[in-house]
């Protein structure tokens, strides 16, 4: 007789809600959410945490944590999130963002955030273009990149150039945490867990403004297979938003998560 | 008593929002209802600045009036603007150190007071407005000079606290010379 | 408590501190600044959060995370600011989250100017932000009455789960009176069952003002139309002035309704029997009382800081029954007893029939008196 011992490798994150999403096949916001979710199970703050969500793809984000979630106007996550922080700040708030979302309407309220130091954490998921409206230029548009409302390519002449959030915020006094990661392949979700996993850490020990960014496909939109989305992150979209850490706070330097 | 109304009108910087308020401070004090209102924005220095206040026995309503019984008009832009105002048996006071004209109007009751001559003799310039004040409550007596020292006294700002007995001296002198020339 | 001389700005905000008030976020704006100003220098010694936001839109936002967290939560600000809050106030009510907005008019459209106003009326009482909703809206013409307005706007606000709006104008910010503050209120220690505050040994919570299926949102719609009956029955406040044996009634709000009231007395001592409706509530209007008087009173006389949106309220609830006239001023304005005394003579005089828009006699006589002033 050979025993076997059965042991549980994977399993649905208790921040985890045991529903469906209704994301795209091939799109990573899927990936962002579970990232998100076994961070907070690690750290145990669940019971603590408010999630802010936006408007996009991801503004039902809150029918898959398991946890209290409020759902932003377009753009003013980060100023619901220091609406609330500021009355409740023993509690972990966080806002999940797209690039229309963060970078475009809502660029005055994301770049006062971390002004403040508000000690929230942001999740900003930039696919280089608009979701859920149908696939229109975003504020993170690649040149030459075509979409619904740039039919020819992006003209950066007429609409200007793509904006490269992580560097912009990692400028700002206020901000303790900001790095650019990618979500196209294991070995890069694996660095952007450690990244979300730094970020809500910076918030524990109240270090500031946090934000990780990711990388993430949209093949919908992009009109291409999963497959060359995964490839267009990598040999497009990472040329023109260069992963790296852009600023970590020195007190999370050798932290071991 | 009736409703009272009064207007006092100066240049941004004369004070007169702040003598406006003792008188407010004062009619409190001393049981009646009171309003006041300042013009405010961007004439706050330098321009023009007036304030209305209204005290009465009574609830007030309207706490703005386009006939004020007592007028101070601290310069002469307040002079033109409210000597016409002013209804028949009002009280105006104008501060005469800064115009050289009669006052037209002879239904009234109005006192010519060189306010800042008498600041400066009491020794700084700033006192105008209260000098106006006291000369005020001898031509209208609706509240006794004393309610108004007392809310003057009490309402100072700290930083000014050291000159409030030239403050009660130019009250003092303000009344003196109105009953002197009334 | 002894009464204080206060300023209008500066007694709301305290009231507001004493009413238990946890969060302000505002932004500067003339002539609502001295409220932000005052809320800055009180609620950090006290513990409770203030931030000055990097714009009204983010200001109301603020508001509406703070709302969801269960607390008391608050902005002021004055016309243009506002309808910059209006996005984060039409979801603070589709979310169903009470807070507080104190909205110190002044003139415009536009940029206008820092005068006070009364121009805001349809934005205040008619919604101002997109979608089916219903604001609770008080308009104290007192230094004492606002402060009584701010707690009760909290109350109202919690029972009702709903956004309340004080609007003043900038007369009521920059006046002071004699007014009686109430002690400081404990912080309730509640935390409302729907409130986001962390999902410990409970179900989440989730507070979102989208209800993707229609089916959905016309519940919701139905929902809050049922509440907004449900506050039209409870929730009516207004101020009489020598009604009893009125012939003529004058109806204003606010510094509009204070300055008649003044030109009412002087009526009646020129023996017109003229008396004053001054609805505190503007939403819900108090519509029962003012059907009421249309079975007493000869004429009806509207006076506004504005160009007669409140008269489009008064025209709809009086139906005819008796004629309506309208006196407004514009543009930052305040009509002074005087004109509003020679209107209520003008109106006792006036045996004609009504007219369908009163606007169109007032608009020549405006321009009269106009000319006149120059």
């Amino acid at each position: 007789m050979v025993s076997t011992t059965a042991e549980v490798v994977y399993q649905r994150p208790e921040s985890f809600t045991d529903v469906h999403t209704h994301y795209c096949p091939g799109c990573t916001h899927g990936i962002a959410h579970r990232l998100i979710a076994e961070v907070i199970d690690e750290m145990g703050l669940r019971e603590k945490t408010i999630g802010v969500a936006p408007v996009g793809c991801s503004v039902f984000a809150y029918k898959y944590f398991k946890m209290d979630f409020v759902e932003a106007p377009h753009g003013r996550a980060p100023a619901m999130a220091t609406g609330i922080k500021r009355v409740l700040p023993e509690n972990t708030v966080f806002t999940y963002q797209g690039d229309g979302d963060l970078a475009s309407i809502g660029m005055a309220e994301i770049m006062h955030a971390a002004a403040r130091g508000e000690n929230i954490t942001v999740i900003f998921i930039n696919n280089a273009i608009y979701g859920m409206t149908g696939g229109q230029m975003a504020p993170t548009t690649l040149p030459g990149m075509k979409t619904t409302s740039s039919p020819f390519g992006r003209d950066v002449e007429l609409t200007g150039h793509p904006i490269r959030m992580a560097e912009i915020l990692a400028i700002m006094d206020g901000s303790g945490y900001i790095v650019r990661r990618s979500l196209h392949n294991a070995a890069n979700i694996r660095k952007s867990k450690k990244a979300i996993r730094l970020a809500f850490e910076a918030q524990e020990r109240g270090l500031g403004f946090s934000m990780v960014e990711l990388l993430s496909s949209c093949p919908t939109n992009w009109k291409i297979s999963v497959r060359d989305s995964m490839e267009f992150i990598a040999d497009k979209m990472i040329p023109v938003f260069p992963l790296g850490d852009y600023k970590v706070s020195p007190s999370l330097e050798g932290l071991k998560v | 008593m009736d409703e009272t109304s009064i207007i006092i009108s100066g240049f941004g910087g004369q004070g007169t929002l702040f003598a406006g308020q003792v008188l407010a401070y004062a009619s409190m004090d001393n049981g009646l209802e009171v309003t006041w209102i300042p013009s405010y924005g961007p004439e706050m220095r330098g321009g023009t600045a007036h304030c209305t206040v209204i005290i009465s026995e009574e609830p007030i309503g309207s706490p703005l009036i386009r006939n004020p019984d007592v007028v101070l008009a601290l310069n002469l832009p307040s002079v033109d603007k409210y000597e016409d105002l002013v209804p028949k048996g009002g009280v105006l006071v104008a501060n005469s150190s800064l115009f050289n004209r009669e006052i037209k109007r002879k239904d009234i009751t109005s006192l010519l007071i060189p306010a800042n001559q008498i600041a400066e003799e009491i020794g700084i310039s700033r006192l105008v407005n209260m000098i106006m004040v006291g000369a005020m409550t001898r031509l209208k007596p609706i509240l006794p000079l004393d309610a108004v020292k007392k809310a003057l006294e009490e309402h100072i700002p700290e930083r000014h606290k050291n000159t409030l007995p030239m403050n009660f001296e130019a009250l003092d002198k303000g009344f003196a010379f109105a009953e002197k020339t009334g | 408590m002894a009464k204080e001389l206060l300023k209008g700005n500066h007694a709301f905000a305290e009231a507001a501190i004493r009413a238990g008030v946890e969060a302000f976020y505002g932004y500067p704006i003339t002539p609502s600044s001295e409220f932000l100003e005052y809320m800055s220098s009180r609620l950090p010694s006290l513990g409770r959060a203030f931030v000055q936001a990097e714009s009204e839109v983010s200001a109301i936002n603020m508001v509406y995370g703070a709302a969801c967290a269960g607390k008391r939560a608050m902005t002021a600000s004055s016309s243009p600011g506002i309808s910059l809050m209006m996005e984060g106030i039409s979801y603070i009510a589709g979310t169903e989250v009470p807070a507080v907005v104190v909205n110190v008019m002044r003139g415009g459209p536009g940029l206008g100017n820092i005068a006070p106003s009364q121009g805001d009326y349809y934005q205040m009482i008619k919604g101002g932000g997109h979608g089916d909703y219903f604001p609770i809206v008080l308009a104290p013409a007192r230094v004492q009455e606002a402060i009584d307005s701010i707690e009760l706007a909290f109350d109202l606000a919690e029972k009702y789960r709903s956004i309340v709006h004080v609007i003043v104008d900038g007369n009521m910010g920059q006046m002071m009176e004699p007014a009686e503050l109430p002690p400081m209120k404990e912080i309730s220690k509640e935390v409302p069952d729907w409130a986001v505050t962390g999902a410990k040994g409970r179900e989440p919570n989730t507070l979102t003002s989208i209800y993707l299926a229609p089916e959905d949102e016309e519940v919701t719609n139905l929902r809050l139309l049922k509440r907004w009956k449900e506050i039209e029955k409870n929730e009516v406040l207004y101020q009489e002035y020598q009604l009893d044996d009125a012939e003529i009634l004058v109806i204003g709000f606010g510094t509009a309704g204070r300055v008649a009231s003044s030109a009412i007395r002087e009526a009646r001592e020129e023996g017109i029997k003229a008396g004053l409706l001054r609805p505190i509530t503007l939403a819900p209007f108090p519509q029962e009382r003012l059907i009421e008087l249309t079975k007493q009173v000869r004429r009806i006389l509207v006076v506004e800081m504005n160009s007669g949106m409140m008269l489009d309220d008064v025209m709809k609830i009086v139906k005819g029954q008796v004629p309506v006239e309208f006196y407004g001023r514009m543009g930052g304005m305040t009509p002074l007893p005087d004109e509003i005394l020679d209107e209520i003579k003008r109106v006792a005089a006036n045996k004609g029939p009504g007219s369908d828009d009163p606007r169109d006699e007032w608009i020549p006589r405006l321009e009269g008196r106009i000319l006149g002033e120059k």
